[in-house]
């Protein structure tokens, strides 16, 4: 791809970012300011600011890629992502607002009156945030390699040094308008090139096969694959091979390879057959971006899907990120009027992967097997058009990846900083949280480089399945139930989240391989979100004694409209 | 203060009390405040009236969502089902579903409101 009009495009989202940034810090004064905005941020402006900060690199580059090499089954996770947010409105985003705290860690202390538990929660926030931060950085670096063939760290880099400065520098109210501004851009950098692929793809006849399973070559194509990967055939399958396949040099023969699972060594070329069917690449595959490491259908039972569905509707109430933003709403209506936008706005967005997903299907099947297929959204126009035309798309398209990237990092980044400012810092002025923003930024970038090579493309459904089982349960409870102790509530965050942590944590060191317990152990939520609950409802039944004695008068603070406490508040 | 003070008129500003409608007779509002068993059944009715209009809501979510990977899967062949279904169908019922609990969310509150305020 032409790098010629992608790196001015990276480098003006750059700017911009930096540039509304700086118009945020003018107006930025006070601490309150710094944290919250002053609480004074309208739903639209919240909104826009919430999809921004949401749609992270996972949903504007892993999704298509995921569709691309797994089919439609994967489209469960731009919707999880949406309905995630009802879920949030249904039991969480007005009482959360009235409970006046700013981070998950407060919001414990304020109901539980326990710094155990808000140690606790604390140490889940910055947890899950720095899980989430890591394929952030690493995306970054894929595509600024993909576009320029700069090394992997160079793009991490550029995010955590921009991000930590923004951040530093003007804290929420200007993370505020960063946001929002950078929702639009993400919108506009997939939908004008996304109008112009249908387009292109219509007057191509509107080949309509991209939906078939499984996807197929529609002209002969040569694949040069670069890293070693297991391909897996369901039929036979003849393809010219050129390199070493199954430990057989071949050169130039053509060969038929039965089903099964075959090794293609790294810089083998294979020339499929028009019509052949696209076989499916497993591990080995390089998909750092991916929510989850490619499997092919035949593992994936449904209860993988089912604990993928419960995976993301439960756990975007708990993501560190998100949950912030709802204290910058003046109160608990306009929170849940927020989140009514947000899913407007979220699932305006969610429309376009789809669409590159199955284009790539049609025109750029190979990705499968290159190990590049997340990088389906940036080379698509550059495939399909070609020429001056698709280079600018293209651009377009990398300049809002980077957005994609900034947004969400800048987010977790904001969160992280909180918690470590509040609770591991001495004091709480805007000099020690500047400090903390460095080391919420400083660990996952040392982590992005450390580990490079590492399976952390499990990262973002890990950080869902840990949110959803610890989390969730302590929100829910802690709103709607007047029972919850501390020793329980600390006790489920453990059990639930700890055990969804060390469940993932095994699948990502490889074990086990196959079988029923490498699917309970890869999608944890089905059990781990009943076991958070469980634990925290019968061991808070067990401390009867230990309920905070204040508990009626919180809950009343968390569910009474405003206008009816304007003199109670204290 | 060049004069006594008993004799000076002193004109006191803020916000307009409203006024009382009878002496005697305790608004569930002052209920609330001072946190009394009243109050508190108020708050609790309050709370299991919002909590049931959420559970509904999640009932028609999962009732909408829950069968979906079913049906996909016993009819494998339905492919283009599942890219409609998944990739365009999904949204606008959630947005739907999202706004017909904000409306109901806040008609409660509302009424709750009404209630206490005894209005």
């Amino acid at each position: 791809m032409n790098s010629g009009y992608a790196v001015p495009a990276v480098a003006l989202v750059v700017l911009a970012t930096i540039l509304v940034g700086a118009f945020g810090l003018r107006i930025s004064r006070t601490t309150s300011d710094f944290y919250v905005a002053s609480r004074t941020v309208g739903p639209r402006l919240n909104a826009a600011a919430i999809s921004g900060e949401y749609l992270s690199a996972a949903s504007f580059l892993g999704i298509a890629g995921l569709v691309l090499v797994q089919g439609p089954d994967m489209l469960w996770y731009p919707v999880g992502y949406t309905a995630g947010y009802l879920v949030l409105l249904l039991f969480v985003a007005a009482p959360l607002r009235r409970s006046g705290a700013y981070t998950l860690p407060d919001f414990a202390e304020a109901r539980l009156a326990s710094q155990t538990v808000r140690r606790l929660a604390g140490a889940f926030v910055v947890g899950v945030g720095w899980l989430y931060l890591l394929p952030q950085l690493q995306g970054a670096g894929l595509t600024l390699t993909v576009l320029t063939g700069a090394p992997d760290w160079l793009g991490g880099v550029i995010v955590a040094v921009v991000v930590t400065v923004i951040v530093a520098a003007g804290g929420m109210r200007s993370i505020t308008f960063v946001q929002a501004f950078q929702y639009w851009l993400k919108l506009t950098a997939l939908l004008v090139p996304a109008l112009f692929l249908v387009l292109a793809w219509q007057s191509d006849g509107a080949p309509s096969h991209a939906f078939d399973e499984p996807a197929t070559f529609r002209e002969q194509r040569v694949v040069r694959v670069d890293d070693t990967v297991d391909l897996r055939i369901t039929a036979p399958l003849a393809v010219t091979v050129d390199g070493t396949v199954d430990g057989r040099e071949h050169d130039g023969t053509e060969v038929r390879l039965p089903a099964g699972t075959h090794r293609i060594d790294g810089g083998t070329r294979l020339t499929f057959a028009e019509g052949a069917e696209v076989p499916a690449a497993g591990r080995g595959a390089d998909d750092a971006l991916t929510p989850s490491r490619a499997e092919s259908r035949e593992e994936r039972p449904l209860y993988a899907t089912y604990g993928l569905i419960l995976a993301t509707f439960l756990g975007t109430m708990g993501l560190p990120h998100v949950v912030v933003r709802y204290y910058t709403s003046p109160h608990g209506v306009a929170a849940r009027r927020t989140t009514v936008a947000v899913l407007g706005l979220i699932g305006a967005f969610y429309l376009l992967p789809p669409v590159y997903g199955a284009l790539g299907r049609l025109y750029a099947p190979e990705l499968t097997l290159t190990g590049d297929a997340d990088a389906a959204v940036l080379l698509l126009p550059g495939r399909m058009f070609g020429g001056v035309g698709g280079d600018l798309l293209g651009a377009l398209v990398a300049g809002g990846a980077f957005a994609a990237f900034l947004s969400t990092a800048s987010g977790l980044t904001m969160a992280v900083a909180g918690v470590i400012t509040q609770d591991v810092l001495p004091s709480r002025g805007v000099r020690h949280f500047r400090l903390g923003t460095v080391l919420a930024m400083a660990v996952p970038l040392l982590a992005s480089m450390l580990v490079g090579g590492l399976p952390v493309a499990d990262a973002v459904g890990l950080a869902f399945a840990v949110s959803a089982s610890s989390f969730c349960p302590l929100l829910v409870l802690g709103i709607w139930w007047r029972r919850l102790t501390p020793p329980g509530a600390a006790a489920g965050m453990l059990a639930g989240g700890g055990s969804a942590f060390l469940a993932v944590a095994a699948t990502m060191a490889g074990y086990p391989g196959r079988g029923v317990w490498h699917a309970l152990l890869a999608w944890p939520a089905l059990w781990s979100v009943p076991v958070g609950f469980l634990t925290m409802i019968l061991v808070s039944l067990t401390t009867p004694g230990r309920v905070p004695p204040g508990t009626a008068a919180v809950l009343a603070r968390f569910h009474l409209p405003e206008e009816l406490r304007t003199e109670v508040s204290t | 203060m060049p004069q006594d003070p008993t004799e000076r008129r002193v004109v006191v500003t803020g916000p307009p009390r409203r006024a009382r409608r009878s002496f005697g007779y305790y608004r569930p509002r002052t209920e609330i405040d001072e946190q009394t068993t009243l109050g508190h059944t108020y708050v609790r009715s309050l709370m299991r009236i919002q909590l049931r209009t959420g559970l509904t809501v999640l009932a028609v979510l999962v009732l909408l969502v829950g069968p979906l990977p079913l049906v996909f899967a016993a009819a494998p062949d339905a492919r283009r089902l599942e890219w409609a279904v998944l990739g365009f169908g999904l949204y606008p019922p959630l947005v739907l579903l999202a706004r017909w609990y904000v409306r109901r969310a806040e008609r409660n509150e509302r009424d709750f409101v009404r209630l206490v305020e005894d209005r």
